[in-house]
């Protein structure tokens, strides 16, 4: 299967000397709904920003679905969709005009780009402010007319840089629905997000960038998988007044008087139910404690923080 | 891209500069419109009476060339000068790296949307000049061809002072201080002959009076200076700053990091 995205030994180092990129190597598949994570700073727009030809590389090879951009710089673009993590539209256009100028740069004649920017604009429930200045538009409007512009010429691509940060839950899930609808469709999809639940709910493949390298690139249940420990939270009919004993599982209580369980990879959850049962514990309700790919996110990133600091100099 | 999509990409960019320019009328067509006429009022009419002719012409025909070609330097050059700065500052200049439009493209888009302005002001100038004089056309050609050629020139200078700028300042800069010193002193109110030998020769280094005369001698057929070499100047003037233009976009001086 041909690659959506081939990245080889990409280099950036800015102006001032920062190096923001240190030969990182990244595939993404066809048809992929593929997740970028890193914390701030830790190149993720860069490696977008290169790809969409916003940011010239130092060194190394970008090729979208075979057309290297060094080369075949044009073909690459036609295929490629980007919404950014700013508004980047003209606030004064009209919402209209806004997607089928960005149809028209890619050669695209208006009647055609009409009814293209229709069938975008409906779907994102854009089609009644159409005639509305951008600038008119709510946040999760703006960012749903982003999305309508980057998709008006049908990219095999969708690049997607922090696509829902400041949208509201309910927006957001219209929005995740909307996506994975696209990649159903034959879209591949690249996103950058802080919200790892976003990416939990919508990836196969994650890839977790920091000081410009590349630590994790693999599937989402691969990344999963080396979750060793995982935490969860279970509320009581009645009001417990200290931590059960539940053997070989870890317990405490939690500020609000929920009981919270360690369950180690291998071990049953089963187990836990059974020994409540026995001590005459009811449950009603349980969840996780946290987010499990942040749990694992945090913890590589702050591993790597502490293979990449630097010796302080003089220090004994 | 195939030809026909460059020519889609092309026309989107014109249209969209025309559509800008138009919605804010009031700001980029009006103000032109009404200090020409002041200046046929004032420096045509009541002071132009007085001083009687020049270059074998009444004083209002003789700065009517002028005042034209001075309304299309100052719009083209603002056409492109604010709207590529303005894409620059929301970033919306980001639609048009991302897609497949050639730099040559993205020029030639901007440059025929700061002559669609240079030339259309220029239209509204000449229109409202009737109101107050009747204008002779001595060579059609050579008018057509300085009036297109100085629009196309300084739409490409406005292009080229918006890649460099880095804020609002930076924009009204070079109109203020080089721009319209220029066109004042190029010979849009006055003929050179009037000026002592010395600062005749300065106005020579002057390029808009190449302009401003090639005009003048496709209307009223008189020029200080030879209308082959002005229509010369603005081609090798265009050439180099094509060239710098395309240089510029090529390494994304200012739009991209």
């Amino acid at each position: 299967m041909t690659n959506a995205l081939e990245i080889e030994g990409l280099t950036k180092i800015y102006g001032d000397g920062f190096e923001a990129l240190k030969g990182i190597d990244l595939h993404v598949a066809e048809g992929d709904f593929f997740a970028l994570l890193g914390p701030n700073g830790a190149g993720k727009s860069t490696t977008l920003g290169i790809v969409c030809s916003l940011v010239n590389k130092t060194a190394g090879k970008v090729r979208v679905f075979g057309c290297d951009i060094d080369t075949h710089l044009s073909d690459a673009k036609l295929n490629l969709g980007v919404v950014p993590q700013e508004f980047n539209f003209n606030q004064f256009e009209k919402v209209f005009d806004i997607v089928t100028t960005q149809a028209g740069y890619y050669g695209i004649p208006l009647r055609e780009a009409s009814v293209s920017a229709e069938k975008y604009l409906k779907k994102l429930g854009l089609w009644s402010k159409r005639d509305t200045p951008a600038r008119m538009l709510s946040g999760g409007m703006k960012r749903r007319l982003m999305i309508a512009r980057a998709l008006v010429h049908e990219p095999k691509l969708l690049i997607l840089d922090e696509p829902t940060a400041g949208v509201d839950i309910e927006l957001r899930r219209s929005m995740w629905a909307f996506l994975e609808e696209m990649n159903r469709q034959g879209t591949t999809i690249i996103l950058t997000t802080h919200y790892l639940e976003e990416a939990e709910a919508l990836c196969r493949n994650i890839a977790i960038i920091d000081h410009g390298k590349i630590l994790k690139n693999t599937s989402k249940k691969a990344l999963l998988q080396q979750l060793s420990l995982e935490t969860f939270v279970l509320d009581t009919e009645s009001p417990l007044d200290a931590a059960p004993e539940l053997g070989e599982f870890a317990t405490r209580l939690d500020g609000e008087g929920a009981l919270e369980v360690d369950v180690q990879k291998g071990q049953g959850l089963n187990q836990v139910f059974v020994r409540l049962e026995q001590l005459g514990i009811k449950v009603i309700s349980m969840r996780t404690k946290a987010n499990r790919l942040e749990e694992l996110f945090i913890r590589m990133v702050e591993e790597n923080a502490v293979e990449s600091r630097e010796p302080v100099e003089g220090a004994a | 891209m195939k030809p026909q999509a460059l020519f889609t990409a092309f026309s989107t960019i014109v249209v969209r500069e025309v559509r800008r320019f138009t919605r804010i009328w009031a700001q980029t067509l009006l103000p032109p419109a009404v200090t020409m006429t002041l200046y046929f009022i004032i420096f045509g009419n009541l002071i132009g009476s007085r001083i009687g002719q020049m270059g074998g012409f009444d004083y209002m025909s003789f700065i009517v060339p002028g005042l034209i070609m001075m309304a299309v330097i100052t719009s083209s050059y603002a056409n492109v000068v604010s709207s590529f700065f303005s894409m620059k500052f929301q970033r919306s200049i980001e639609e048009l790296l991302v897609s497949p439009v050639p730099n040559w493209v993205i020029l030639a888009g901007y440059v025929a949307g700061g002559m669609a302005r240079g030339l259309g002001i220029g239209l509204i100038v000449t229109l409202l000049s009737l109101a107050f004089t009747q204008l002779s056309i001595h060579n059609l050609p050579m008018m057509i061809l300085t009036v297109f050629l100085t629009s196309a020139l300084f739409s490409l200078g406005g292009f080229i002072n918006a890649m460099l700028a880095t804020k609002f300042d930076d924009i009204s800069i070079v109109p203020t201080f080089v721009l319209t010193p220029l066109t004042y002193l190029g010979g849009v109110f006055y003929s050179i002959d009037l000026l002592p030998g010395f600062w005749q020769g300065v106005s020579m280094i002057n390029p808009i009076l190449y302009m401003v005369n090639g005009f003048r001698y496709g209307i009223l057929g008189v020029s200080d200076v030879n209308p082959c070499i002005s229509l010369g100047m603005i081609l090798v003037f265009i050439t180099v700053l094509a060239f710098v233009a395309l240089k510029m976009l090529d390494r994304g001086k200012g739009i991209r990091h």
